[in-house]
């Protein structure tokens, strides 16, 4: 056994006892405050509600979290930058306006629980994280500059957002509704969004964990990954196809939701030092435990008002982000 | 299967550029199997390039043999294996452990997804106790200092067991004792039929050699054994004679030749 493989393996049982633990606390909150779970059990009316709206909230809380936490460690490992992230890299704002064209040209509703609308939605998203990607990495000439890398992430973030709020302001009918998803909310997704995001982080865990040695051999840079006999091309090709995937497949569900993808590598980091499969894993298990996390924190901070859950994970995960900085600059002048 | 090759490798006619400026111009070469190669030069002598060209790593024209064979008819896992390479300035790799570095030498001996063998920890123990960083195998890559980790990334490059070993500054951040060891560690190698070549700064080291390239201006201006006078002539004039290069009892050094601004 490796000798990081024991704490890594601590962590994920960690991990998922918390995601059981937040599960319980997002089935047992409503709008109410919290409600004891056996009094859930008895009442017809309540098991209804923990059924159709609840549990698959809580569900796709965890999906969408871990989704954006596996497309953070994939972009930071492939890009070999700790900053990167679905949303700084241009992907995220990619999807929303996917999304946004998608509802133009075909009509319908962001909220529409068809699984035909889901899969169109989930698709136009993804074509959308794509070309985010590619326009910011041709932006910034390549992934070594750190500080062009997220200028350029910033200018196509705001950019493809304004071709977002020019296309739904196009599209009156789908204004609010659009609103609300640009917030970034769990507060829409059904059963058919909850197993969708499910299905596919199975997949692109499963790629990124079988292409997990690519990310482990760039870290001592790409001469040397391709000196130990690694395919560069077609596995940078598979790792950015995964990351837009996971970013479109979340994006597409709950809208725009920041940071969780930046946060969750580092947090892994921080406690475990390992490769990238185990770092991959965990860091999914921390972007879904962030998220459920935030989104019973939304709807139990203000109950019966209910905050987006993405204007809250911006605030924490702003502030982090900035600490992350300052640390950095701090560690940067002792060295 | 170096007892059955006198070269390990052979290019000719090479020519390499980066970002389009010409950095190799018409390179031919022979380095022998079995030795240790020192390549030196003054700044810009196209050095790093020639390894990494050697390497297979770098478009180039020309041809570069492995072994008597074709470097493009080599697998990539095959080449891997063979051929190993310490890259100037590895990558950062802060959060690895040491121990996780050292067994990413044993990549191209390990199926896709297949848990280390036997043999890869024996490989990963035997190269971190020769660079003396076993004790540290447990410790993360960012908290130790730059010589520290120049050692382990030399680890890393001996766990993959090649044939040929190709360094571009391995003394980078190395104080004298851990020089001297790496002196040991390759004449070690060569003792057990290895081929090694290194990029070397220091050309008193680069002196200890069985023999020299060496280079200016992309080309080569003369190969041949370190001991013999021919080279050591080379070797001052393509530094514009500012390096003497002396007898120390039974070894050669180079020392700096001041010269005076005249005022």
């Amino acid at each position: 056994m490796l000798p990081s493989s024991r704490p890594a393996f601590t962590l994920a049982l960690g991990l998922l006892g918390l995601s059981l633990a937040l599960g319980m606390l997002g089935v047992a909150g409503g709008s109410t405050g919290l409600e004891p779970l056996s009094t859930l059990w008895h009442a017809p009316v309540a098991q209804q509600i923990v059924a159709d709206i609840r549990l698959p909230r809580v569900l796709g809380a965890w999906a969408a979290g871990a989704l954006l936490g596996l497309a953070g460690a994939v972009a930071q490992g492939l890009f070999r930058n700790p900053l990167a992230d679905p949303y700084l890299l241009g992907s995220a704002s990619g999807a929303n306006l996917g999304v946004a064209l998608a509802l133009v040209v075909f009509g319908g509703s962001p909220l529409a629980s068809a699984w035909l609308a889901r899969l169109g939605l989930t698709g136009a998203a993804f074509v959308g994280a794509i070309a985010g990607v590619l326009l910011t990495l041709s932006l910034a000439r390549g992934v070594q500059h750190t500080l062009r890398l997220l200028l350029a992430g910033v200018i196509v973030g705001v950019v493809l957002g304004a071709a977002k709020d020019m296309l739904t302001l196009a599209a009156p009918e789908s204004l609010q509704a659009m609103q609300a998803f640009a917030l970034g909310t769990t507060g829409f997704v059904g059963w058919s969004a909850c197993l969708l995001m499910l299905t596919v982080w199975l997949l692109c865990m499963a790629v990124a964990w079988g292409l997990s040695r690519l990310l482990d051999a760039l870290v001592l840079g790409e001469a040397t990954a391709q000196s130990l006999g690694l395919p560069l091309a077609p596995l940078r090709l598979g790792l950015v196809l995964v990351l837009a995937l996971a970013t479109g497949c979340a994006v597409a569900q709950t809208g725009l939701i920041a940071f969780v993808g930046l946060a969750a590598p580092h947090l892994v980091r921080t406690v475990v030092k390992t490769l990238h499969g185990p770092l991959l894993l965990l860091s999914s298990l921390a972007g879904a435990v962030l998220l459920l996390g935030a989104d019973v924190l939304a709807r139990l901070l203000l109950a019966p008002q209910e905050l987006p859950v993405g204007v809250l994970t911006a605030v924490l995960g702003g502030g982090y982000l900035l600490w992350l900085m300052h640390r950095r600059v701090r560690l940067g002048a002792a060295s | 299967m170096t007892a059955m090759h006198s070269v390990a490798i052979e290019a000719h006619s090479v020519t390499a550029s980066l970002s389009h400026v010409p950095v190799l111009q018409g390179v031919d070469l022979m380095l022998g199997a079995g030795r240790w190669t020192s390549v030196v030069g003054p700044n810009g002598a196209g050095k790093s390039t020639l390894l990494k060209v050697l390497a297979g790593l770098l478009q180039h024209s020309g041809t570069v043999s492995l072994l008597g064979r074709h470097l493009c008819t080599w697998t990539a896992r095959h080449r891997a294996q063979t051929l190993a390479w310490l890259g100037q300035g590895e990558g950062a790799g802060d959060d690895l452990l040491v121990h996780d570095v050292a067994m990413l030498g044993r990549l191209p001996h390990q199926a896709w997804l297949g848990a280390p063998s036997g043999a890869d920890f024996a490989a990963v123990e035997q190269a971190l106790r020769a660079t003396q960083a076993w004790d540290w195998r447990h410790r993360a890559l960012g908290q130790l200092s730059g010589g520290e980790r120049q050692r382990v990334l030399l680890a890393r490059a001996l766990a993959v067991q090649a044939e040929v070993l190709l360094m571009d500054e391995p003394l980078a951040n190395l104080d004298p004792p851990h020089q001297a060891d790496w002196l040991a560690v390759v004449r070690a190698l060569v003792a057990q039929g290895k081929t090694v070549v290194s990029v070397l700064h220091e050309i008193s080291m680069a002196l200890q050699a069985d023999d020299l390239v060496v280079m200016a201006n992309g080309r080569i201006a003369h190969q041949g054994p370190s001991k013999e006078p021919a080279t050591r002539l080379a070797l001052e004039a393509v530094f514009e004679h500012r390096i003497r290069i002396a007898a120390l009892g039974d070894e050669w050094v180079a020392l700096p030749r001041p010269t005076y601004p005249t005022v």
